[in-house]
């Protein structure tokens, strides 16, 4: 995984002392996909507990993929911005698709059982899934939640990153990035920015 | 003034607001000064919040090696990215009954995407996340400490 990766790499080259800037390494370069690749297949448990296969949205435009879950204040203070998004962009063939990618057993409040709670309290509109032995999100490269990934109609991911840049005044976004990513995507061009970063929750697993 | 011991170069004037003598900052920019500092210093910079499990766990390593190393050139600076609604609320409290604990900035810039490549090209956001830094030297550390020990190797290397 990218950030053993990273960290090992940092130990090993603290015990041989040498030292360098860690900006060498790539930071997408060891797992998980770039903006152009192909979004990896999945196929989860919805909250619902049928299961739902990213294939099963081949008729749309394309979908917005976002790692979240219960336990993370990001995630929650996003939540309704999610719902938003997805009554805003499923009639316009960009539907959410919400995975949760924490272990229960490391994250309690993140269990199957606790994600249907949440989405029957919230009343998600949108299917909310369980990444079940935590297999797809290293293969998306998620880092944390809430992780946005903007797929399109070619299953290619075309924005990686944030929902917008406030994650606490949402009175005060001034940019809605993966809005913004829609709308290039409409207009037949690239999204700019197509990737963002933001403070979010580490994905819980066991080391 | 806790901003003052950086060093004479630190631009002190930079802790614009204080909450309860914690140096408070709305905008990374004006803590960007402590991440180049270019001395003999060893600066750990690590960045958590109360609401972060892994990052409340490592900080009893902090507070050890705050203790451990100091009488040596080694600066801890514990970057809160606590709520702004939650400092009074939360962090305070918190930190008023962990007097161990290295000395404590807050971050309140909510563009993260202007920022965080600041701190390390390969961080993405997610927290905890440690910095240390001599001089030229720049060790990235993206996720939490299992042990004492890891932390302390790294520090160590720096001398």
């Amino acid at each position: 995984m990218k950030k053993i990766f990273t960290f090992s790499a940092v130990i090993l080259a603290a015990s041989m002392l040498l030292m360098s800037a860690t900006t060498n390494n790539e930071p997408t370069s060891t797992s998980g996909v770039e903006v152009g690749d192909t979004a990896p297949a999945f196929t989860l448990k919805n909250v619902d507990g049928k299961m739902v296969s990213l294939s099963d949205y081949n008729d749309q435009k394309g979908a917005i993929v976002i790692f979240t879950c219960n336990h993370c204040p990001y995630a929650v203070m996003y939540e309704d911005r999610i719902i938003e998004l997805h009554n805003k962009y499923a009639p316009k063939g960009y539907p959410v698709i919400a995975i949760n990618p924490n272990d229960p057993e490391v994250q309690p409040a993140d269990g199957f059982e606790e994600m249907q709670v949440r989405a029957e309290e919230k009343g998600f509109p949108f299917a909310y899934l369980f990444d079940d032995g935590q297999k797809i999100y290293p293969a998306y490269g998620a880092q944390k939640t809430p992780h946005v990934f903007l797929v399109d109609n070619n299953q290619k991911v075309r924005y990686i990153g944030a929902i917008d840049n406030n994650p606490q005044e949402p009175e005060n976004v001034t940019v809605r990035y993966v809005e913004d990513a829609i709308a290039a995507l409409e207009a037949g061009d690239a999204p700019n920015p197509d990737h963002t970063k933001a403070i979010g929750c580490s994905i819980k697993y066991k080391k | 003034m806790v901003c003052f011991f950086l060093n004479a170069d630190a631009k002190a004037t930079s802790c614009t607001i204080t909450v309860d003598s914690i140096p408070t900052f709305h905008h990374f920019d004006d803590m960007e000064f402590a991440f180049s500092l270019d001395n003999d210093t060893t600066y750990v910079i690590n960045f958590w919040a109360t609401w972060c499990k892994p990052c409340v766990e490592e900080l009893p390593f902090f507070e050890k090696a705050y203790r451990a190393f100091e009488n040596q050139p080694v600066k801890f600076i514990m970057v809160s990215l606590d709520f702004k609604k939650q400092i009074q609320s939360k962090l305070i409290p918190f930190l008023e009954k962990r007097p161990d604990m290295p000395e404590t900035w807050v971050l309140l810039d909510q563009d993260g995407n202007s920022w965080i490549p600041k701190v390390d090209e390969v961080w993405d956001g997610a927290i905890p996340v440690t910095l240390f830094y001599k001089g030229d030297k720049r060790v990235f550390v993206g996720e939490s400490f299992d042990d004492y020990e890891q932390l302390q190797s790294i520090i160590q290397s720096f001398f």
